[in-house]
């Protein structure tokens, strides 16, 4: 195997034609999955808070909606964003805030669920013990119930941030040149190293995610720390 | 000061408070005691409304509890609660699970809370503790701090929920001595206990129920020397001599 395909194209697969065009290759993929990370982390949380109403016109149609978005594939869920977004907006919308979009949308579905799971985690005497002393619901819920809960949800969000970055592979479906996308570019210019390319590319995956998965591991060892009673 | 009249309440098919008349006067010390499934916890959780009751009426220092305009959490700042299982804040440290409460809803400003905390754990003998952690502290510990926690509110009723049935008998005396010395200085109490000795020395009136009803109602000397109900009978000869 040749590897020289890949010292040759480098800086290609980094950073796309940056600064000479877009971002693109693997600082492309990053950006992706930290920006829809991010906005689908308020997302979730906001979900989240909506789905546990009870108030049941807000409870029923939110419930749906997540249910609705969680049964749909992410390739699917790209497309209808490339498509929809600008014609909803009346103008034209940059790729990669489509696939922004669209994994936003998708990720908030599945952070809504973590959120879920880590409020409805934490033992109900203390939002008794919260409501006992006069605070309000919406205090207990700030003070009491989500500092309590996000110790239990910061290692799933971790692992769909993970989720995440592997997900923005798919965006080369709608031509955006994050790594994956950059890697059958060149592939498809030099044609005589697929193994080598893919191997790349995979090894670059790997690394990226294994890091990240290691911080998640670490991180749980020191929140249960502090947990134990 | 809290006032029952002709209450029900439902879990689903169960009974579980069935027919309660009951009036606490201002400063009184009731206990209430009875079997497991007697409602007894029911009954003081319909108090600051945790429990919702299904019919009659619960008037609490002038507040009827059914009626759709309360402030719930104005009642609730009025009526402190403390639990068997402490359910102290793990994430806030001593003097802020005590003054987390004064400071959002009494808007006092933190360093009074501080001062007021500081005084409230002279009192409970745990000022050294201010900057610890729930998890800490011993389990007797833990409930003299749920103990100020309710107190700084400035409650005008403190409602106890079996406060000492989840500690090892060794803390049992420290939190118990608490209790008295709050009963003292004139507090209205409700206390759900199965601590006859403090009963006896502390209570100013004894109630027995069992299957959601008051069977007995009488001050302690008559209600240990002198029980009329066979179920009360029963109960207090269970209590005293549990092997036979």
């Amino acid at each position: 195997m040749d590897f020289q395909v890949i010292a040759d194209n480098f800086t290609y697969f980094m950073i796309g034609r940056y600064p000479n065009g877009p971002l693109g290759g693997l600082g492309l993929t990053l950006y992706l999955a930290v920006v829809s990370c991010i906005l689908s982390f308020f997302g979730g949380l906001i979900l989240g808070l909506l789905s546990l109403s009870r108030i049941a016109v807000i409870r029923y149609p939110i419930n749906a909606l997540i249910n609705a978005v969680r049964g749909l594939p992410l390739l699917m869920v790209i497309f209808w964003m490339y498509f929809l977004l600008p014609a909803v907006l009346g103008k034209p919308v940059p790729e990669s805030r489509t696939v922004i979009a669209a994994l936003t949308i998708f990720t908030s579905a599945y952070m809504s669920q973590i959120v879920r799971a880590g409020i409805e985690g934490i033992p109900k005497g203390q939002v008794e013990a919260a409501l006992s002393t006069g605070l309000k619901p919406w205090h207990a819920m700030l003070y009491i119930v989500l500092p309590q809960g996000m110790r239990n949800m910061i290692p799933s969000f971790v692992n769909q941030f993970v989720s995440l970055i592997k997900d923005t592979s798919l965006a080369f479906i709608v031509g955006v040149s994050e790594i994956t996308h950059v890697g059958t570019q060149v592939n498809n210019r030099t044609m005589a190293y697929p193994t080598e390319i893919f191997i790349f590319i995979a090894a670059v995956y790997f690394i990226v995610c294994f890091a990240f998965t290691s911080f998640s591991r670490w991180l749980e060892g020191r929140l249960a720390w502090r947990k134990s009673i | 000061m809290i006032k029952f009249q002709g209450v029900h309440k439902w879990f689903k098919a169960l009974h579980v408070l069935n027919g309660i008349d009951l009036h606490v006067q201002k400063g009184e010390v009731l206990v209430v005691c009875g079997p497991s499934g007697s409602g007894k916890s029911t009954l003081i959780r319909t108090i600051n409304r945790l429990e919702p009751i299904d019919q009659g009426t619960l008037i609490v220092d002038g507040m009827d509890l059914s009626h759709k305009k309360t402030d719930l959490n104005k009642l609730r700042a009025e009526v402190g609660f403390v639990f068997q299982q402490f359910n102290l804040y793990p994430h806030l440290s001593v003097i802020r699970n005590i003054t987390l409460a004064p400071t959002k809803i009494r808007k006092t400003p933190t360093k009074e809370a501080e001062e007021q905390a500081m005084a409230l754990l002279e009192r409970v003998g745990l000022a050294i503790k201010r900057d610890a952690y729930p998890t800490e502290l011993s389990g007797g510990q833990q409930q003299r701090v749920a103990i100020a926690r309710a107190l700084a509110m400035k409650p005008k009723i403190m409602l106890f929920d079996e406060p000492t049935s989840a500690l090892d008998p060794e803390m049992i005396g420290e939190v118990l001595a608490v209790m008295q010395g709050l009963a003292g200085t004139g507090m209205t109490m409700v206390v759900v206990t199965h601590e006859m000795g403090f009963a006896r020395e502390v209570a100013d009136r004894i109630v027995f129920m069992d299957h959601g009803q008051i069977l007995e109602e009488a001050k302690p000397e008559e209600f240990f020397k002198n029980p009329q109900h066979d179920r009360a009978k029963q109960f207090l000869k269970q209590l005293l001599s549990p092997m036979h």
